[in-house]
């Protein structure tokens, strides 16, 4: 065990952005789930909603391939994404939100969920004096560039909330 | 996790181990700090209520510490789950302590939501292993001393 949290190794950090890979797969998995679980009239009548989800989707799938490009230029071995794919789909094929409250909520979660993922690992690194076979500041602007992202999030989230309050 | 966390998660293994008080050089030692960075913290511990020291004996934590010291082990022991289960890294023990103190809990919750977690964590976490004790291990056992 250590105390204190910066990231020392290439090692390391590609295990930080696969965990961030795998919870964008999960944001992705329950955003497309939910979004199908809506029948055709409820996507008739709340595009807000249809339109979340979908644009919730479409952001996660470029968040993993941006965190994919700064794992291909790390000096470690490929990690095989197929497996986790298969197992993130499993758990979620069956789930269905309880109601639109619920998908707004879990849409919230995930996206400050993801906030604070970012944040945590931009601080870590910043904390950091290690170097990495990828530049630093490239890979700090990327992870700025996703916390920005997820910020936005929570705050569209945060405001279809209150308008429906 | 923050650093208290990381602490108070380490105080309740040894209290656990020693079925005692945690002396201070024990737990520096665990966490790989000076004795005096270990003291400053209880110090900053017992004054947040979640920890008690009596000199020559050691600190022990209160209820409220016992119950953050819990959730910590539940984070770590995610951490751990979601290495060893969904990632298949071999070397799970070592990089969970490694990667425990950029975790938070929040993000952990996520995590756990693709892995097999029993109803009775943490207290199934064996702190001599460092890991669950009813933890499947898709692949050969690693030791557990580093």
């Amino acid at each position: 065990m250590s105390v204190g949290h910066s990231v020392s190794s290439d090692h390391q950090l590609a295990r930080l952005l696969q965990i961030g890979i795998v919870l964008e797969e999960v944001v992705e998995a329950r955003a497309y789930h939910h979004y199908q679980s809506l029948s055709e009239e409820e996507r008739e009548l709340d595009t807000e909603l249809e339109e979340l989800l979908e644009h919730a989707a479409e952001e996660s799938a470029e968040h993993r391939e941006m965190l994919e490009g700064l794992i291909d230029g790390l000096d470690v071995e490929s990690i095989p994404f197929e497996d986790v794919e298969t197992l993130v789909e499993a758990r979620y094929g069956q789930t269905k939100p309880e109601d639109f409250d619920g998908v707004l909520y879990d849409q919230l979660c995930n996206e400050e969920t993801a906030y604070k993922f970012y944040d945590d690992l931009i601080d870590a690194i910043e904390a950091s004096d290690a170097d990495f076979s990828v530049d630093r500041s490239h890979v700090l602007s990327v992870l700025r560039e996703l916390r920005a992202a997820e910020r936005d999030g929570v705050e569209t989230v945060t405001k279809i909330m209150e308008e429906r309050a | 996790m923050n650093t208290a966390d990381q602490y108070l998660k380490a105080i309740y293994l040894i209290q656990q181990m020693e079925d005692g008080p945690a002396a201070t050089g024990k737990l520096a030692d665990m966490l790989d700090v000076s004795p005096a960075s270990a003291n400053e913290m209880i110090g900053k511990l017992e004054s947040r209520g979640f920890a008690e020291h009596e000199k020559y004996k050691g600190v022990q934590l209160t209820d409220e510490g016992i119950v953050r010291a819990r959730d910590a082990i539940q984070t770590y022991c995610i951490i751990e789950r979601f290495l060893a289960n969904v990632l298949a890294v071999k070397e799970f023990r070592k990089e969970a302590r490694e990667l425990e103190a950029v975790i938070d809990g929040t993000v952990a919750e996520r995590l756990d939501t693709i892995i097999e977690r029993r109803p009775e964590c943490p207290d199934c976490f064996d702190p001599e292993d460092d890991a669950c004790a009813c933890l499947e291990l898709p692949f050969g056992e690693e030791p557990a001393a580093d």
